[in-house]
């Protein structure tokens, strides 16, 4: 458990190192951006005035102390600080990768628990086929087909946004209504993903536990085959949960572009408005955040495998 | 042959060929403005099948040719990333000890930083980037994966009988890892290497589409879908046929993995790669333990 808090403030550390050196490396800073005609006292003065004359480390180590204050910058697009940013955007993206997360496990895992039960049958590699091709689709592509069908041609959802633009004149059953009506695309192009990532490893996980030697032991205890079903599931889970931790970063990832084809005003929506305007703070920021919450996933992950398999258990 | 070989190899035999085939395929220059007036934001037709675009350029040329530079900028970038791999699994498993530790811990904090949001913070830095530097910059943030499994395949080879008999007749570093590891390694090399393409040409599409990867004029899955973000509803075509590209050529490289993976390495766990981001999965025995 230490050896998972100590990687995990190593992996923030890391995160934020490298946001310095990328930001170090870039072409320019708030001396050039003044433009052309600037004498070079003013420039000299602007430079003096940011810190920019220091030396490599005393800014480094400037950077690091006011991260570990939780001073993260300040936004120059939105003209708010980049923790109010983020306050408000890191929220929406968690909400939405939750519910993305709970969806694809729990129907990966009944999908592919199902397929790994009747492995090499005609079904499990019809299913098999399907799932390759949806693990082969891009989320923010299949979030486009989904938008162009559903919400422009069909009119059935929402075509972007977290709420409708009447919301605020709605009651409470109508506001929740509304929001779920946002959720369904974004919610669908990430899990179909999800789903078809969970699944292939359920599947394979089952197959191979069904082989086990518990299995005939059930089976000649005479239990009923759903019931043998059960026990190889349970021990089928682990390399489930094993990548659900490392599928944090892919899920980050697909957020990201869903957030953006959507406009879900979370973490991904507001890094890609940051880069657009070239507002270096935020950017630097949503690189740590995401580090951070992918090293939390994977601690979390872990705790998890530790309460379902006895054997990992400090005794 | 195996069930699923033969239909991954069909898949990515025709991938290659249209792909390689393209200029003799395509019926137009990929940046020839046909007709500005006559010709602009054509919806498909025979002359066309693949519709025009704003500019009036032929799309289906252009997708033929973007497919060149998609998968080009992948089997590169992911080649990079194969060798970085290879010699960073290499050292870490024939030195060992603390050196062995270290590196390992370096692996697992370079693989909590998401890439996508690094790829995201350079482009957003630099801005335009060329294409030999978009090669670099995917090769040398999509290795860690990699290394991770090269060096678990490495330590369990190296506790093989050959191996110890190899060092007992005095074979040391660099020419036991040659002639003796490396070879074994091979399928998981070539199996990771696909699945890698697979992955790298989906997030390529992606960066393209934000306007982080290749840039215009020339032609990529991704640009041709940037070309066609803003009227995704008018002219879909735009942004059916690239995408329906990308898809094929995934696929078929996932399916390749697969089938290898079938054929040479039955007891692997399937690498996490879903479309955009290739992250490592731990052999699952190895994880558990004792």
């Amino acid at each position: 458990m230490i050896a998972r808090v100590v990687q995990g403030v190593a992996v923030v550390f890391a995160a934020a190192t490298l946001a310095f050196v990328l930001l170090q490396l870039a072409p320019g800073d708030a001396a050039t951006a003044l433009g052309e005609g600037t004498s070079p006292e003013l420039r000299a003065m602007i430079r003096a005035q940011y810190g920019l004359d220091d030396s490599l480390a005393t800014q480094y180590g400037r950077w690091l102390w006011s991260l570990l204050r939780g001073d993260l910058g300040w936004s120059h697009d939105q003209h708010r600080p980049v923790a109010a940013v983020l306050s408000d955007a890191l929220p929406r993206s968690l909400f939405l990768m939750g519910c993305a997360l709970s969806v694809s496990l729990v129907g990966g895992m009944l999908i592919g628990a199902w397929q790994g039960a009747r492995a090499g049958s005609r079904r499990d590699r019809t299913t098999s086929t399907v799932l390759l091709v949806l693990y082969s689709v891009p989320e923010f592509w299949l979030a486009l087909v989904l938008l162009v069908v559903f919400a422009y041609h069909l009119r059935w959802l929402p075509v972007t946004g977290i709420t409708g633009e009447m919301y605020d004149y709605m009651g409470t059953g109508e506001q929740l209504l509304d929001r779920l009506r946002h959720l369904v695309l974004p919610l669908t192009s990430l899990s179909l993903v999800g789903i078809s990532v969970f699944a292939r490893y359920q599947r394979n996980a089952m197959q191979e536990s069904m082989a086990q030697p518990f299995v005939r032991t059930a089976r000649a205890k005479g239990l009923t085959e759903s019931a043998v079903r059960r026990q190889a599931w349970r021990s089928a889970l682990l390399p489930v949960i094993t990548v659900t931790g490392l599928m944090l970063p892919a899920l980050i990832t697909g957020a990201v572009f869903v957030e953006r084809v959507f406009a879900w005003p979370g973490m991904g929506f507001a890094m890609i408005r940051a880069i657009e305007a070239r507002d270096y703070p935020v950017v630097s920021a949503g690189v740590i955040l995401g580090s951070a919450i992918t090293a939390l996933g994977a601690a979390l992950a872990d705790i998890a495998r530790d309460i379902v398999d006895p054997r990992l258990r400090s005794p | 042959m195996n069930r699923r070989l033969a239909p991954a190899f069909v898949l990515t035999a025709l991938l290659v060929v249209v792909v390689v085939a393209g200029p003799l395929l395509s019926p137009y220059a990929p940046n020839a403005q046909l007709d500005i007036i006559a010709l602009r934001s054509q919806a498909p037709s025979l002359a066309h099948p693949f519709g025009t675009d704003a500019a009036s350029r032929d799309v289906l040329s252009r997708v033929l040719d973007g497919g060149r530079v998609s998968l080009t900028l992948a089997i590169l970038s992911v080649a990079l990333s194969l060798v970085v791999a290879t010699l960073y699994g290499a050292i870490s498993s024939l030195v060992g000890g603390v050196v062995d530790t270290t590196m390992r811990r370096l692996l697992d904090v370079a693989l909590s930083i998401p890439r996508l949001l690094v790829l995201l913070a350079v482009g957003a830095l630099w801005g335009a980037l060329t294409f030999p530097a978009l090669v670099l910059l995917i090769g040398l943030t999509g290795w860690f994966d990699t290394a991770r499994l090269v060096t678990d395949e490495l330590h369990a080879l190296s506790r093989q009988e050959f191996t110890v008999a190899a060092r007992a007749m005095g074979v040391r570093g660099p020419r036991l890892l040659w002639r003796h590891l490396l070879p074994h390694l091979l399928p998981t090399l070539v199996i990771n290497a696909s699945f890698g393409v697979a992955s790298t040409i989906a997030l390529e599409a992606g960066l393209s589409y934000l306007g982080l990867g290749i840039q215009a004029p020339q032609a990529s899955w991704g640009t041709i879908l940037r070309d066609g973000a803003g009227v995704v509803q008018s002219e879909w075509w735009l942004s059916l046929f690239p995408g329906l590209a990308t898809v094929f050529a995934v696929l078929a490289c996932n399916a390749l993995g697969d089938a290898l993976r079938e054929r040479f390495a039955p007891n692997h766990v399937p690498s996490l790669a879903t479309s955009l981001d290739v992250s490592p999965v731990p052999s699952f025995s190895r994880t558990v333990r004792p």
